[in-house]
């Protein structure tokens, strides 16, 4: 009988676990953390709530004061005003202007800088040249410098290029800026890629753009996806370089935005403000809803080696 | 033969580094050359400058009678292999041994052809359209050798190829390679710390230290006539016992134990008396009926039995001295016994205690 126990204990094995997976009770423990967690995700998600309320209110219901209360009438009208008939000074075409010059302000400026910025960083970590490290510090430091010690700077820059106030010379500013942090990113990523790949490339007889385009960028999409992020919302929300280096007719979106919220004029109009507020905020939150998984992986994948 | 490989007073430094210095070595046609030697003693380096892939600081290269001292890495006619395998991870098997012939702009029909004959030689057809991330390490290990193979070069570098593998694969792959360079009779050049894979693989061996070449020869010279202390230690395991005394007329003295040199082929004739070092190796102490015939026999002390299997390592005293004895794996010897050995000195290591040269 032992000697059939002893046979029977490895086919058990063998056969694997049974039955349900056991559950865990909510601990004393879990009820705290979930709960802390639950007042905190209220607590942060709050603002939205009276924004998109507010928005979807007429004027007389936004009166009565009860700013956490849902729209007793849901209108769309403070949406379309928004983006069609806001003013701003004399134009009252809404913040659809903005955000047109915001987009013809972003493709260009993202797709330079990144990739220039990719270019750069593997370049500075595959092919170090005399004095590449020193380029490179001297790229970082650019990181450091506050925007505004360089603004009146490059308005003499822009203005001797004959650039002053038009797009391509806000799409230079974004590049130039752009710039440190990207490269940074490019270049830690590409170093943690071994060494021997691209001593085996090289090898093969592949060259700097061939071994760019054919060995390293079908291994970098992650941190592509990161300096996509990082740019698309840092050039999206952009305010200072949008109002000191362009016009009124090119303001990008940002800064029609404040122009409409913060003009002295008539009522204070709050739906449309909320509504104007969502609707530039929309393009980041879309980047990050779609790409938050990579962007998460591609950070990871930069900071482990520096 | 006709030399491959001509290295010529190559010197190499990073910053004030001299990593290499002065170093000159010819490889002949067909040989296979093992560089041998501890991490950091600049093999790798001397590998990496015959591929191109790091530029010297004075010296040339010739390959073939062609100097490449500044020639990029694919036109010095080499094929090179990683330690790392430095395969390409998005392309497939096929991919990666044909990527160098599309830089080279080889005819399609022609890369066919090649990468058939190399997938044949080394067996990998079945992987072909596997990507790098399928295959175990020998499998990824064998299709590096065979981007190296389908560049149909006269020259191939191999960096540590097998340090990345398991022991038994190891084994395995070791003696394929000898198989391929029997087959192949490329001139193949090796760098390992492994001195195993340098006995086991080489035609002549380059022992390096501190950038320098210490002893070039082939395994058995590099074995039973080691130039210096530090090849003499470096080669065999387990290492050779070094004995400090005093070389007298022709006869070496260590505190009151004296072993005439008979049958020791001095490099020169010794006139004047020297400190100087003898070197033993353990495998060359003769025990039980054999010490009979032995020239030299001596009382050892046994202080610890390490019974390995085939072999049986004895830690002994000579005098005062610790020393090591391979022994037959069938052995039988007690801790605290005194054991009987014979010692040949035609098959001793003399050094010169001052400059640790072979005398």
């Amino acid at each position: 009988m032992a000697n059939s126990d002893t046979m029977a204990a490895p086919a058990a094995l063998a056969a694997g676990p049974r039955g349900p997976k056991p559950k865990r009770r909510m601990s004393r423990g879990n009820i705290m953390v979930y709960g802390t967690l639950l007042v905190f995700a209220l607590y942060y998600a709050l603002p939205l709530y009276v924004m998109i309320v507010t928005s979807l209110k007429g004027m007389p219901e936004i009166r009565l004061g009860n700013i956490f209360a849902p729209p007793m009438e849901v209108t769309f009208e403070p949406w379309v005003k928004a983006w069609s008939q806001a003013c701003t000074g004399i134009n009252c075409d809404g913040l659809s202007r903005g955000f047109s010059n915001s987009v013809r302000i972003l493709i260009p400026s993202v797709i330079i800088s990144v990739a220039v910025a990719s270019v750069n960083g593997y370049a500075l970590s595959m092919w170090k040249f005399k004095g590449s490290e020193v380029f490179f510090a001297i790229l970082m430091i650019g990181a450091f410098i506050p925007y505004q010690i360089m603004l009146y700077p490059i308005v003499i820059l822009l203005r001797e290029a004959g650039l002053y106030g038009s797009l391509t010379g806000l799409v230079l500013v974004h590049v130039v800026f752009g710039m440190p942090i990207n490269t940074l990113l490019f270049r830690n990523y590409f170093a943690s890629i071994p060494e021997e790949l691209f001593k085996a490339a090289r090898v093969d007889g592949a060259g700097f753009w061939a071994i760019f385009f054919k060995i390293m960028l079908p291994m970098s999409l992650p941190i592509f996806v990161v300096s996509l992020i990082i740019q698309v919302t840092g050039i999206w929300n952009d305010f200072l370089f949008g109002a000191s280096f362009t016009g009124p007719d090119l303001y990008p979106m940002t800064v029609q935005l404040n122009n409409i919220v913060n003009s002295v004029q008539g009522v204070k109009e709050y739906n449309v403000n909320m509504a104007a507020t969502l609707l530039t905020g929309l393009v980041p939150l879309t980047i990050y809803f779609v790409s938050g998984k990579l962007f998460v992986r591609g950070i990871a994948a930069g900071a482990v080696k520096g | 033969m006709t030399n491959s490989i001509e290295i010529k007073n190559l010197d190499l430094s990073f910053g004030a580094v001299k990593v290499l210095q002065d170093l000159n070595l010819n490889i002949g046609e067909g040989e296979f050359l093992v560089l041998l030697g501890s991490s950091g003693c600049g093999k790798s380096t001397l590998l990496n400058c015959i591929a191109g892939l790091l530029e010297v600081t004075d010296g040339q290269i010739f390959i073939k009678g062609k100097n490449v001292t500044w020639a990029e890495p694919s036109e010095r006619g080499i094929g090179m292999v990683f330690q790392s395998y430095a395969l390409y991870p998005q392309m497939t098997v096929k991919g990666n041994l044909s990527f160098g012939l599309k830089n080279a702009r080889v005819p399609k029909d022609e890369i066919e052809k090649r990468v058939a004959r190399a997938a044949e030689i080394l067996q990998i057809e079945a992987l072909l359209d596997r990507k790098p991330g399928a295959l175990s390490g020998g499998q990824r290990q064998r299709v590096a050798i065979g981007r190296a193979l389908v560049r149909d070069v006269d020259v191939f570098l191999f960096d540590e190829p097998l340090s990345n593998l398991d022991a038994k694969l190891r084994v395995d792959l070791r003696v394929e390679l000898k198989r391929l360079h029997n087959q192949l009779q490329n001139t193949m050049v090796y760098v390992t710390h492994d001195q195993v894979e340098a006995m086991t693989l080489a035609d002549r061996i380059a022992v390096m230290k501190g950038g320098k070449i210490m002893q070039l020869g082939t395994p058995d010279e590099i074995y039973n006539q080691p130039r210096n202390l530090y090849v003499a230690d470096f080669i065999g395991s387990p290492s050779m016992n070094f004995l400090h005394g005093h070389l007298e007329s022709g006869a070496f003295r260590v505190d009151d134990m004296v072993m005439p040199m008979v049958g020791y082929e001095f490099a020169a004739p010794q006139t004047a008396d020297r400190p100087a070092v003898i070197g033993i190796r353990p495998e060359h102490v003769v025990t039980g009926e054999l010490v009979k015939n032995a020239p030299l026999k001596f009382d050892a002390f046994v202080d610890l039995v390490e019974p390995m299997g085939s072999d049986t390592l004895v830690y002994a005293k000579l005098g005062q001295h610790s020393f090591r004895i391979r022994m037959d794996g069938q052995a039988r010897v007690k801790e605290g016994e005194t054991l009987e050995i014979g010692i040949d000195p035609s098959r001793a290591s003399l050094f010169d205690r001052d400059t640790e040269d072979r005398l």
